[in-house]
């Protein structure tokens, strides 16, 4: 209720007698106005809710035509004001009308009832002089006289008129009471009734002077004709005996009438006309404007779908055409842009393609070569064999460099284009393990695959998750420094993800996202045995960027790092969390453990078995985990937190926000201001990581 | 079995390279470095396989490709520098049966064309039926209704893994290692593009794919007979 008066205007007290419906109307809008912005606080019954929505549902159609259809706005204001100033100039005619007609009327009546009163009074004075004349008349004579001479009077004024005037005599109300009343009864010429004919405050101020007076009065006729407006003018004469009655002229408006009449309909009949060809007019001129605006509108629409030839009609040399020639100059320049960028796209992908070409088949010849000669090499002296080894294990690491190379350039080019379909990552992650054993073997490392029980199916490309997977087990084996490697897969929520964990050297803080850098390498002093091209993870990232996925490092220095892959479900879905947590639940940080106080040999037995509680399968993408508790806070899954430096790939405003809200902890290991320049960077790229990724998609 | 090879290739050093390679594995190659000859020296020839290269002077691989499918299921091994999905499927889709990206090792070629031309051996007598098709393995033929449907010896390949275990799902995976002798992993796109090219021959409506059925996920497996 409160809502409700406060709704209402103040300062109208009327508002709380207003009807039942109205009032519940103007409630429902306060409480659409300001409930619906507060979400609904505390509101009315459901049933007058509900009542409401059931009046309000018809109206929508017309409220959303009112609120996007310009020409129609126009139009009905245009109606509604020239309706307006009609009314009010039909008023003011018909006011002025009127007054001219009564004018001139009232004149002609007056000096007719003047003329008429003249004459009543000169009959009364020669009625009286002849009575005089008579001499001794008795008393009772003049009585007789007078209703007689007064019938005679009213007969002989109104024989004047010719109808256009009725005459009226009324007794004098100071004589009404008297006894003589009998005689002196009201008559009247033409069937008028007089008593209702003549209003009441007339003959009270006849009565009072004897000036004349007149009124406006409806004439009421005795004999059944409908009754019409007429003017009274009265005056108070005397009879032969001196005696005052009221006498009066009656003088039907019935022409000034019919005048005022025709006046008003022939206005309303103009009105009406003006009004609704002002209405098409506007119609027209508003459709002027209109269809040139929403011809452009169109067109930009179907210019930001791509079809870049698309232009306006410019005729003329108006503000429209104006409008048009800009337009057409913008969509040109556009189109020459976006021509521009995409030749110089075609021809970077070209070069690519030409240069791989070009590069490809000589280098296929030398290693044949070098295979034949490497092959051969039994029956060479020790050097030239050595050099026949080096040479073919330079050209694989020629290759490898050369292939990273051109499919780094196809992500550049946006010639990348992604083939999803369903597929189950157990299986991929499977062929890896299998790909990576001889390596693993070598290392003495064991490759364990936890959380296969259950198919882990997403829409991706297989070639390039496998090439993910397979670096990021590639990459684990051999950093891990003979330790165990756990592959970890889950599905949860929109979701699936598999992590890679080792318990070799780690990351160093910061590291976490310069990995993920091209050709960049932990420790540029350390030999390059390994032999990776320096490429595998961004292209890892880049794949990862194209699914839509997220491709991301944690680690810590001597305690191992973890990198994990999640990717969206079905393909374009955004990724909101990741099944598996960043940090893994037995880093040294979880345990509650700090570098300093931890001895090695215990690191190596607490990491080799990582103790799972198992719950990846149908459990929330948030499992709780205790010591970082306070970090969950922010409303967005812990697991995507860059909590030591990681990396969260495409989604930039997921990115921004868990920068936003990650409080920069665990400041002991990382270098002041490492985290604040990482957020900057990462949401500095994001649009453009999204620009590139959608493209590539969108082919 | 012996091995005639012609090599299409217009790089002479890669031919002749090829030719050193071939000849030490016991291959009778010889070369064409000329899209526009190229089909005049397979008539010549008549090679148990091609190697050719996608990029030639003259008519280019694709072309050659086509025209040399249109007369013989003769195996076809594409060389090609691009391994973009585009250019490997319009490779596969003009006719060829397998295709090696530059650059290669030696015994990866030669491995594949071993795997190319072991399929023509002779295989033992045996008679197979999917949907309404009937399969004479013996015979390399494939009857519907008494009427012969021509196929290349790769789509007979892969026709006749899928007939022999109907009940049987097989992923892209498997399908390379039986049809096309993979040892590991390659390139399903192989796989997709010759299942294609097979049902546009043996189906009825290859919209509506009865013989060749695809388990969405997995892979194929044979319709019901």
């Amino acid at each position: 209720m409160s809502r409700d008066s406060a709704a209402s205007a103040p300062g109208q007290p009327g508002s709380r007698s207003r009807p039942v419906g109205r009032k519940t109307t103007s409630s429902f809008w306060a409480r659409f106005s300001e409930g619906w912005l507060l979400q609904g606080g505390v509101q009315g019954s459901p049933v007058l809710r509900l009542f409401m929505r059931w009046v309000r549902r018809p109206l929508l159609p017309v409220m959303r035509l009112w609120r996007r259809n310009i020409q129609l706005k126009v139009v009905v204001t245009t109606l509604l004001m020239s309706l307006g100033v009609v009314l009010l100039l039909g008023f003011v005619v018909i006011g002025q009308v009127r007054n001219g007609l009564l004018d001139a009327k009232v004149r002609a009546s007056e000096s007719q009832a003047t003329g008429g009163f003249g004459v009543a009074e000169q009959r009364a004075d020669a009625a009286a002089s002849a009575g005089g004349d008579d001499g001794s008349s008795t008393d009772e004579r003049p009585v007789q006289n007078i209703s007689a001479w007064l019938s005679d009077l009213v007969e002989s004024l109104s024989s004047g008129g010719q109808g256009a005037f009725d005459v009226v005599t009324l007794s004098s109300s100071s004589t009404v009471a008297g006894a003589d009343s009998g005689g002196r009864g009201p008559r009247s010429s033409g069937g008028v009734d007089p008593a209702t004919s003549v209003p009441e405050d007339l003959r009270r101020r006849i009565d009072e002077n004897t000036l004349p007076a007149q009124s406006y009065t409806r004439i009421v006729y005795k004999t059944g004709q409908d009754s019409q407006p007429g003017l009274v003018i009265g005056k108070q004469v005397n009879d032969p005996n001196r005696d005052p009655y009221q006498l009066y002229y009656l003088f039907p408006l019935t022409q000034e009438e019919k005048s005022l009449s025709l006046v008003k309909g022939t206005l309303a009949t103009a009105g009406l006309f003006v009004v609704v060809l002002l209405g098409a007019i506007a119609w027209l001129v508003v459709r002027q404007v209109v269809t040139p605006v929403r011809m452009a509108a169109g067109i930009a629409e179907r210019l930001s779908a791509g079809r870049l030839q698309e232009r306006m009609k410019v005729t003329g040399e108006d503000d429209i055409a104006r409008l048009g020639e800009a337009f057409n100059k913008m969509a040109q320049n556009l189109q020459l842009k976006i021509q521009q960028l995409e030749d110089l796209s075609r021809m970077q992908r070209r070069f690519v393609s030409d240069v791989s070409h070009e590069l490809r088949t000589p280098l296929t010849t030398v290693r044949m070569a070098a295979d034949v000669i490497h092959d051969a090499r039994v029956d060479f002296d020790p050097v030239t064999a050595r050099s026949a080894e080096l040479l073919a294990d330079q050209l694989d690491r020629f290759e490898t460099l050369l292939a990273d190379l051109l499919e780094i350039s196809r992500f550049d080019a946006g010639a990348a284009a992604l083939e999803a379909e369903p597929i189950d990552l157990r299986e991929v992650v499977r062929r890896v393990v299998s790909g990576a054993e001889p390596l693993a073997e070598r290392k003495g490392t064991q490759i364990k695959v936890v959380g296969d029980h259950q198919p882990v199916v997403a829409e991706a490309d297989a070639r390039r998750v496998e090439r993910v997977l397979r670096n990021l087990v590639v990459n684990a084996v051999e950093h891990g420094e003979g330790k165990d490697v756990v592959v970890r897969l889950a599905a949860a929520g929109g979701a699936v993800a598999v992590a890679v964990r080792d318990y070799g050297v780690g990351l160093k803080p910061g590291e976490a996202t310069r990995v993920f850098s091209r050709f960049w390498r932990a420790d540029p002093a350390r030999a390059r045995t390994t032999g990776g091209t320096g490429l595998g993870l961004s292209i890892a990232l880049e794949d990862a960027r194209l699914h839509g996925g997220w491709l991301q490092a944690w680690g810590e220095p001597g305690g191992g790092s973890q990198f994990r892959l999640t990717l969206p479900r079905t393909a374009d879905e955004p990724l909101r969390g990741s099944p598996i947590p960043l940090e893994p639940r037995d880093s040294r940080r979880n345990r509650g453990l700090n570098d300093a106080g931890l001895p090695l040999g215990g690191t190596q037995k607490l990491a080799t078995v990582p103790a799972q509680p198992h719950g990846e399968h149908g459990v929330p993408p948030m499992p709780p985990r205790a010591p970082v508790a306070p970090r969950l806070a922010g409303g967005v899954d812990p697991a995507a937190l860059p909590g030591n430096g990681a990396r969260v790939v495409p989604r930039p405003a997921a990115e921004a926000r868990a920068v936003a809200t990650a409080p920069v902890e665990s400041g002991e290991r990382e270098e002041p201001g490492e985290a604040p320049s990482e957020g900057g960077a990462g949401t500095g790229e994001g649009p453009d990581q999204l620009k590139q990724g959608e493209g590539s998609r969108g082919r | 079995m012996k091995g005639r090879v012609l090599v299409v290739d217009d790089d002479t050093a890669l031919a002749e390279m090829l030719g050193i390679v071939l000849r030490g594995e016991g291959f009778e190659p010889s070369f064409v470095a000329d899209g526009d000859k190229a089909l005049a020296a397979f008539r010549e020839t008549k090679p148990d396989l091609v190697l050719l290269d996608l990029m030639l002077p003259g008519r280019d691989g694709i072309e050659v490709c086509r025209l040399i499918r249109a007369e013989s299921g003769v195996p076809i091994v594409m060389l090609t520098a691009k391994s973009d999905t585009v250019d490997v499927v319009v490779g596969l889709e003009s006719g060829a049966d397998d295709y090696i990206v530059k650059p290669f090792k030696p015994k990866e070629l030669v491995a594949r064309i071993r795997a190319r031309l072991r399929r023509s051996e002779e295989p033992a007598p045996e008679q197979l039926a999917i949907g309404d098709l009937v399969i004479d393995v013996a015979g390399h033929s494939v009857k519907r209704e008494g009427q012969s449907i021509a196929l290349t010896p790769l789509e007979f390949d892969l026709l006749v893994a899928l007939a022999r275990k109907p009940w049987q799902v097989f992923t892209r995976e498997v399908l390379l290692e039986q049809v096309w002798g993979y040892r590991h992993a390659a390139d399903t796109r192989l796989v997709n593009v010759h299942v294609q090219r097979l049902r546009s021959k043996v189906e009825k409506d290859p919209e509506r794919p009865e013989i060749v059925v695809t388990v969405r996920g997995v892979g194929y497996k044979a319709g019901p007979s």
